[in-house]
């Protein structure tokens, strides 16, 4: 019994390695001066500790100073990736939150024609995988001369997303109606009832579906691989993978790209530290209804 | 279209009725609220789901007008042998990662179920999930590295054969497959721990007094009222599983020698490297079919272990 109870602790202690090391490990490549990166390859903390992989990333050394420190010399500025990836996430977040909760709340509380077929229509939309509509996506944005534009790249999902909809409709429905009632009685209209009493009294759900549409919007790769290749446009996962195609093939820029690694990695560890029991107790409402 | 939602015939009978609107009234509120999604819609979904359609009936390099070619792209599908390659790799990627993820997330999920609450663990276990796939896969391009790469080092020190992994034809997919699994299997776990706290404890209570061990209790309690939401993250697992793209892109570009050439990569590659747009969109709309099968199946399994829950 007591030896049962070890070894369950032993596995959930061996996931926990598994889970963290690898970061450590980019973490302490990142540190590791590159000169002697190969030399001492097996040791756990960075024996030539250097903050230069990080400088040179963000474009803060000279070319010079760059190239010294073990990089191609190609000009690197994850500062402005960061600041876009952040800019991108933040607009996505805030704008197709707030669309989608007005849509869902009317889809949930209020009648009018169409609105079951409005809603079937929503549901279908869900279950079509992302790369059929891309295609058309793609050409539709190109044709507008929005190619390498902020508003290219939040264009096909800044309004709306099918989920964000479908998950809030499911939480306005769950609401009791007498609140709202009450309000009206108190003289507010449709739009008041929905910004002073359905939406504060949604904040846990609002914040959880946030912070979901928030990650995948920082994870995101392919549309913003097609559409924001120049630098103004350029998001941070993008940036990772241009780096990547500069660096040689026999000899990748390993401290360069651990470090750029590091720094996409940085935020969301932010979100979990502020954010980590909501999201870990959020997975109860958004897998599972 | 505006006209028809004003005027909203009463023949809905409102069962929520604010004092102040007109009988119908809110109809125009209604569109109002749904009009910046109802653009989204349309713009982003709707027409280009059409238009997806359209363009696998035609022959388009980006550039000049799309040539209709009727179904032309079609036969070409079924007769292009790395079409069907795609499709094998893409089950052989699902179902390493399925059968994977899922082991190993029941295991962390009851362990977990049974051992604590702790938001701490949860939290870092949902690390891997929250992290770009972009960083993962360069993550363990380097500690999968052939020469110099961490595990290999640790192969070698422990006196096993080091290996070429993303290097090796035989051994890409699975790499990639065991990335992909390291990146969501925390995920997974955490999604049937929710599903586990469902549980009523008496159930648990009753099975202690049966004097049940806990491998009995988890085979025969747990597992079976578990059915539910483990059909559901099979659902979800698979359907991401068949949209694996970044991790290739960055970690293997299809190769070598397509050993890694998945649907979704293979799709993106005629598109966007060879500008054969009306194909890539044959071959999207083919996803689209096949992913719709899939989901209805395990959609009807679903309900069978509904059914047998009682």
């Amino acid at each position: 019994m007591r030896a049962g109870r070890i070894a369950a602790w032993a596995v959930l202690g061996l996931a926990v390695l598994v889970t963290v090391f690898p970061f450590w490990w980019m973490v302490r490549t990142a540190l590791t001066d590159a000169h002697h990166l190969f030399s001492d390859n097996f040791s756990l903390w960075p024996q030539h500790f250097t903050w230069a992989n990080f400088k040179r990333v963000l474009g803060l050394s000279s070319l010079a100073e760059a190239q010294a420190a073990g990089g191609s010399g190609a000009s690197l500025d994850f500062v402005l990736y960061l600041r876009n990836s952040v800019v991108y996430t933040a607009v996505v977040v805030a704008v197709q939150t707030l669309s989608c909760a007005m849509a869902a709340y009317a889809l949930a509380r209020l009648r009018f024609r169409g609105r079951e077929a409005l809603f079937s229509a929503f549901v279908a939309a869900l279950m079509v995988p992302p790369i059929f509509t891309l295609l058309p996506n793609f050409a539709l944005v190109r044709n507008l001369g929005l190619l390498n534009t902020f508003a290219g790249l939040v264009a096909p999902i800044l309004l709306m997303t099918p989920f964000t909809v479908f998950f809030l409709r499911q939480f306005f429905l769950s609401l009791p109606r007498e609140v709202e009632e009450a309000a009206v009685i108190d003289g507010a209209g449709v739009w008041g009832v929905f910004w002073r009493v359905a939406l504060p009294m949604s904040r846990g759900p609002l914040i959880t579906i946030a912070l979901i549409n928030g990650v995948h919007a920082w994870k995101d790769y392919l549309w913003p691989l097609l559409v924001g290749q120049e630098e103004g446009s350029r998001v941070l996962t993008v940036a990772l993978g241009v780096f990547l195609q500069q660096s040689p093939n026999a000899r990748p820029d390993w401290t360069g790209l651990m470090a750029g690694s590091t720094l996409s990695v940085i935020p969301v560890l932010l979100l979990l530290l502020v954010f980590g029991k909501r999201l870990a107790n959020s997975l109860n409402f958004t897998g599972i209804k | 279209m505006t006209a028809t939602i004003t005027r909203g015939k009463p023949a809905f009978k409102p069962a929520f009725k604010p004092a102040h609107s007109a009988e119908g009234g809110q109809g125009r509120h209604a569109l109002l609220f749904l009009l910046p999604a109802l653009v989204g819609f349309a713009a982003f979904y709707l027409y280009p789901s059409v238009r997806g359609l359209w363009l696998s009936l035609t022959d388009w390099n980006l550039l000049s007008d799309p040539e209709f070619v009727a179904l032309d792209n079609y036969a070409e599908l079924a007769t292009d042998p790395l079409f069907w390659k795609a499709l094998l790799l893409t089950g052989y990627n699902t179902v390493l990662n399925l059968v994977g993820q899922i082991t190993l997330a029941l295991l962390l999920a009851a362990l977990m179920h049974r051992l604590t609450k702790s938001v701490v663990l949860r939290a870092t276990l949902l690390l891997p999930w929250l992290v770009p796939n972009v960083a993962t896969a360069l993550l363990w391009l380097w500690l999968l590295d052939a020469n110099l790469g961490f595990v290999n080092q640790l192969l070698d020190a422990a006196g096993l054969d080091t290996h070429g992994f993303f290097n090796a034809p035989a051994e890409a997919m699975p790499s990639v497959a065991a990335v992909t699994t390291w990146a969501s299997v925390g995920y997974v776990a955490l999604l049937l721990y929710a599903g586990m706290l469902q549980i009523p404890s008496s159930v648990y209570e009753a099975a202690a007094m049966d004097g049940a061990g806990e491998v009995r209790t988890f085979f025969r309690i747990t597992l079976p009222l578990l059915r539910p939401v483990l059909a559901l993250v099979l659902v979800v697992s698979v359907i991401g599983c068949f949209q694996i793209f970044d991790t290739i892109a960055v970690a293997t570009k299809g190769g070598p020698v397509n050993a890694t050439k998945v649907i979704y990569y293979y799709i993106y590659q005629e598109a966007f490297t060879h500008f054969r747009m009306g194909y890539a969109a044959a071959m999207a709309l083919s996803l689209v079919l096949i992913l719709g099968v899939l989901t209805w199946v395990q959609m009807r399994l679903m309900r069978a272990s509904d059914s047998d829950l009682g």
